[in-house]
């Protein structure tokens, strides 16, 4: 995994679990790496990977069985796709509205482009 | 697990290194030790391992004052050095005459550690390179089970895979009992390991704060312009790399160069925000 400067490590290892559990390489129910392992296979400190348990506990995407470790949740799906759609919404979204707002892009363009891109991309 | 007390220490009387330095370290951390040249990293090192003696003030590890060098306490202690001497001979020979000075000694993890490490055991110690002798090192000191391990710029010499290696083994060496300080000036290498910053300057602790307490204080950018709020700055292909007070609770990641360089250069504007 490759870091980028701009955001902190924890963060980046959130979405790191995120992904892997969007991509259904983790599924609900499964156990995920430990954090010692975690730790070990990003080369970061375990109490980083700690800190990245502890969110993603407290947003429902995994569990903690006693004595056993950490397992993705029933509903991990939902609970990543609302804690990436704040992420979006707060941190995504105004540097995309800034760049329509300067250029003066339509939302009628952006519509057509947007349809265009999910038709292609999504076969939806 | 560590507390220096009203630490003064100096190779001189009139040339103090340390006054009054006063700190305590616990144990589950990775603490990263930074400070300019001739700060006093080694020597800080040098003193909670009992290599040096303080002139006044007092050092407590473990409950034990090192400078008695009471076995009980040395054989919770593993010392990497940047400067070694190794003798002339294989490494069998060499952990048969020092392992048993620990009691804890894992023979078959220093076997692991010099494979992971790809380290040739037929060869004389005297015959390897620099890179590969300190592999061997901190492949002993690891296995000693140490409880504390300090190393004084342990990737110094080690080649692009080996750090990899490194920072994975000490990753997994991270256990709540230990605590483990890196002395370093490669901080690029180790600064997603490190999680507690020590800074060193003019004969005190500037700095000692947690990255966790950092980044929430403080917020590391690439701006465009420099305006009032902004602590300090360096300039980039793209604008400034920038520090400033963390008021709109951003996560950024602690760029350690850029902190180590603004403490330096602003360490009036610091003080406040880390009492």
């Amino acid at each position: 995994m490759e870091f980028r400067d701009n955001k902190a490590i924890y963060l980046q290892i959130v979405e790191y679990v995120c992904e892997h559990i969007l991509l259904g390489k983790w599924k609900a129910d499964e156990k995920v790496p430990s954090v010692r392992e975690m730790a070990v296979a990003l080369e970061v400190n375990p109490n980083t990977v700690m800190r990245t348990y502890e969110l993603l506990q407290n947003k429902n995407i995994i569990n903690n069985k006693r004595g056993i470790g950490f397992f993705v949740a029933e509903n991990a799906i939902e609970g990543v796709k609302s804690y990436r759609k704040v992420q979006f919404m707060d941190d995504e979204l105004p540097v995309v509205f800034r760049n329509i707002y300067l250029l003066n892009i339509g939302f009628d363009e952006l519509k057509t482009k947007y349809e265009t891109f999910v038709k292609e991309n999504f076969n939806a | 697990m560590i507390k220096i007390n009203n630490l003064n220490f100096g190779y001189s009387k009139h040339k103090p290194l340390f006054k009054n330095m006063s700190m305590q370290l616990s144990n589950g951390h990775i603490y990263g030790l930074l400070g300019k040249n001739g700060a006093g990293k080694s020597s800080l090192l040098k003193n909670l391992a009992g290599l040096v003696y303080a002139q006044s003030g007092t050092l407590e590890v473990m409950g034990f004052n090192p400078a008695k060098r009471q076995p009980a306490l040395l054989e919770q202690i593993c010392f990497i050095p940047e400067e070694f001497y190794l003798p002339s001979v294989k490494i069998d020979a060499y952990v048969r005459a020092n392992a048993p000075f620990y009691k804890n000694f894992d023979h078959q993890y220093f076997g692991n550690l010099l494979k992971e490490f790809d380290i040739p055991v037929s060869q004389k110690l005297i015959n390897m390179s620099y890179g590969q002798k300190k592999k061997v090192i901190i492949a002993f000191g690891l296995a000693t089970q140490a409880k504390l391990i300090i190393m004084d710029e342990p990737t110094n010499g080690l080649d692009i895979p080996s750090k990899a290696q490194f920072r994975k083994i000490m990753a997994s060496a991270m256990t709540e009992d230990r605590c483990i300080i890196i002395s370093t000036h490669q901080v690029r290498d180790l600064d997603n390991l490190i999680d507690t910053v020590i800074m060193l300057d003019e004969n005190d602790v500037a700095l000692k704060a947690s990255v966790q307490e950092i980044t929430e204080k403080l917020t590391f950018k690439k701006v465009k312009e420099i305006d009032d709020s902004i602590i300090y700055a360096e300039p980039s292909l793209s604008g400034y790399n920038a520090v400033m007070p963390n008021y709109h609770h951003e996560e950024s990641k602690l760029d350690m160069e850029l902190l180590f360089n603004a403490i330096l250069a602003e360490k009036v504007k610091f003080k406040p925000l880390f009492n």
